[in-house]
């Protein structure tokens, strides 16, 4: 017998929980400055996330997906990605959304039920969230065909949570990834639950990183609540996509410190201790304790900053409950490029039922 | 100009779109060097290179996912699936991809690509290769469902396909990929979507269907000519979603009787919304009950006992003789 192949799964971490120094820092790390903006991206991300489980609770919203805990996974992805490359995101990635130009008043109101909420205004090339779970990867690798095929120097980055690296989807989007070499990277945020399933119900594998070593693409593992470890693996598989060198994996680790929506309860399947824990290594503490040391950052600055917040914030959500209510003729417009012939005698029953109900208010 | 075949008239199709628009690009699997299982796109990826004709790993889902991301950049993907029967993995991104992407968007993104797929029984086929499944497409809003029953047709209505800046599933009868030669100018001119077509006028009776069927009907309608000496109107669906009403209403308004007939089991099938749209808008223009000749709500069988599963024609003359007796 011999052996025909060996393979490792790298793991890296800039900063411990308590905010010390596990190694050197990369380059864009030596700046405090683009540090604090990327701490200052996590607290504006956090203060909305917040807010949005807060209208929900008070009924202007209906289900949302909170991305508590996460923060530090969406904004390296937002930081690292070009305006002229594409995220096909699932559903706890606001943070990019919102660097890349999708207006809060947009998320809120798609979890409002309102379609509107995907036109995304400022940021016409991105995918819209997705939710049936892990079909955005294969998305993203036909966007990175298109980008292959017209030889464009643009990425794709997609996101998917633990549970989606369990569906067929996943895999087969890895694999047409590494056989074609296309220019996207694939983001887990494994925050270690799928609803209720835990990630040990969900795989027997070690890592989730190393499902790409059965595509023949790099995986790894990353801290995914160590802000710049984040952005240093992204930034580097990033620049590899754009550079032709292909796809990669990230397993980004982090842990849901939010329920799975606000219709969900997580307090039936998880035990208090393991959320407490994980409460101890969430990704804003841990940087604020670093920027504090390297005198970047101060506990007054902060709660300035988060007055700023929340005073952009509440204006976006007045903007938010100040959109038009959305027409019922928008549910046949858009359904084709043209209204086709039987499509119109409905329209016209619908449109005039909802005028005569608009009246009778 | 020479004479070819419903295959053949696919792959001129193809061939003048590829030329004519660069952004259009196949994907599929074996569609490269081999030209398809049915030799589809034979001589394209000689022609067009690797970009233009992309062998796919074997993944119906991807290849549906890949068609939907390709497409909202604006190529016009043209993707292969080998059979009817193993596209049922692209649901999912068919059904919530495709159908949906121009919607939930509210026109930002959408999807103009054509997913192409040899269907139905007759050809003696191994288990899973003879699927009629057209009312489960037909049934999601946001496509068309667009089936050819000649070659002039094929050719006309594919290219209307690819240009059509939505999703459309092509269902291709492959009982008729040889069955018949046609002559077919490939100048480029494409067939409407969404309307029917009047194969043959006539004033007794009205006989809709559309794909292989067609081939049975006909020879209904000719029996029905020669034995009674009463003519048929036979109408080819063509568009089975969005449905043109239109000219069936004309022609039953005008005959009074109605056969539909389809090689999908009964239930839920196309023949029955036709049916249900008729007897809502043409009640009182019917002399008999609209009748139905189509496939046997089973699994389609083995080839074995395929001939006996798809309406013949003498089933249908045998419906058609109920209708018009009817008082």
């Amino acid at each position: 017998m011999s052996e025909v192949a060996r393979f490792i799964v790298e793991y890296t971490r800039f900063l411990d929980p308590n905010g010390e120094l596990q190694r050197d820092l990369p380059a864009f790390a030596r700046h405090t400055s683009e540090l604090r903006d990327l701490y200052q991206q996590m607290i504006w991300v956090r203060l909305f996330d917040y807010k949005a489980v807060t209208l929900q609770r008070t009924g202007k919203l209906n289900t949302y997906a909170s991305t508590l805990g996460q923060e530090a996974i969406s904004v390296g992805i937002g930081s690292s990605m070009q305006k002229e490359d594409i995220l096909c995101p699932f559903y706890r990635d606001y943070a990019a959304q919102l660097m890349r130009g999708v207006k809060m008043s947009e998320i809120l109101s798609f979890w409002k039920g309102n379609e509107w909420g995907n036109h995304f205004s400022q940021c016409p090339a991105d995918f819209p969230i997705c939710v049936p779970i892990a079909t955005q990867l294969l998305h993203a690798a036909g966007v990175a065909t298109a980008f292959k095929l017209r030889q464009q120097a643009r990425v794709v980055v997609t996101t998917c949570g633990d549970g989606a690296t369990s569906e067929g989807d996943f895999y087969e989007a890895l694999n047409i990834a590494g056989v074609w070499q296309l220019p996207v990277v694939f983001v887990i945020n494994n925050n270690q639950w799928a609803i209720s399933v835990s990630r040990r119900h969900q795989s027997h594998a070690q890592t989730l990183a190393q499902k790409a070593i059965a595509a023949g693409i790099p995986g790894e593992q990353v801290d995914g609540n160590d802000l710049i470890a984040v952005k240093f693996v992204l930034d580097r598989a990033i620049d590899n996509a754009r550079a032709g060198r292909g796809p990669s994996l990230i397993e980004a680790l982090s842990y849901r410190l939010c329920d799975h929506t606000t219709a969900d309860d997580a307090t039936r399947y998880r035990c208090k201790k393991e959320v407490q824990h994980a409460w101890e290594e969430e990704p804003l503490i841990r940087l604020k304790k670093y920027l504090i040391q390297q005198k970047s950052w101060s506990d007054e600055e902060e709660e300035d900053f988060k007055k700023q917040c929340t005073v952009s914030i509440e204006k976006s959500v007045i903007e938010y409950l100040s959109l038009p209510k959305a027409a019922i003729t928008d549910i046949f417009d858009y359904q084709y490029a043209k209204l086709p012939h039987e499509l119109i005698e409905q329209r016209i029953e619908a449109e005039a039922l909802f005028k005569l109900s608009q009246g009778l208010r | 100009m020479a004479e070819i075949t419903l295959i053949e008239a696919i792959t001129q199709a193809l061939r003048y779109e590829m030329s004519a628009d660069k952004e259009v690009v196949l994907l599929g699997e074996d569609i490269g060097r081999n030209g398809g299982v049915f030799r589809a796109t034979v001589g394209l990826f000689e022609k067009f290179g690797a970009d233009r004709v992309l062998d796919t790993p074997l993944a119906e889902s991807m290849i549906a996912g890949l068609a939907i991301g390709m497409a909202t950049q604006g190529l016009k993907p043209v993707a292969e699936f080998q059979f009817m029967g193993f596209s049922y993995p692209a649901l999912d991104q068919i059904i919530n991809h495709a159908a949906r992407l121009r919607n939930r968007t509210r026109g930002r993104l959408h999807c103009p690509l054509v997913f192409r797929m040899p269907y139905g029984a007759g050809i003696h086929a191994p288990e899973h290769h003879s699927e009629s499944t057209e009312a489960i497409f037909a049934h999601i809003p946001g496509l068309r469902v667009v089936i050819p029953s000649s070659p002039a047709r094929a050719y006309g209505l594919l290219l209307a396909a690819i240009r059509n800046p939505d999703p459309v599933i092509f269902l291709e009868p492959t009982r008729l990929y040889r069955l018949n030669k046609q002559k077919v100018e490939d100048t480029g001119v494409a067939l409407p979507l969404d309307q029917c077509f009047v194969l043959r006028e006539g004033s007794d009776i009205t006989l809709i269907s559309w794909g292989a069927m067609l081939h049975e009907t006909l020879l209904a309608a000719d029996r029905l000519l020669k034995e009674k000496g009463l003519s048929a109107e036979v109408i080819d669906v063509a568009t089975v979603k969005p449905l043109e009403l239109n000219t069936i209403l004309t022609s039953v308004e005008k005959t009074g009787r109605c056969v539909i007939i389809h090689e999908a089991a009964r239930y839920c099938g196309v023949g029955a919304e036709i049916a249900a749209q008729l007897s809502e808008k043409a009640f009182f223009f019917l002399q008999a009950p609209i009748q139905r000749v189509t496939g046997y709500d089973v699994t389609v069988p083995y080839a074995q006992l395929e001939k006996q599963y798809l309406p013949s024609v003498t089933r249908i003359n045998n419906v058609i003789e109920q209708t018009l007796e009817f008082a």
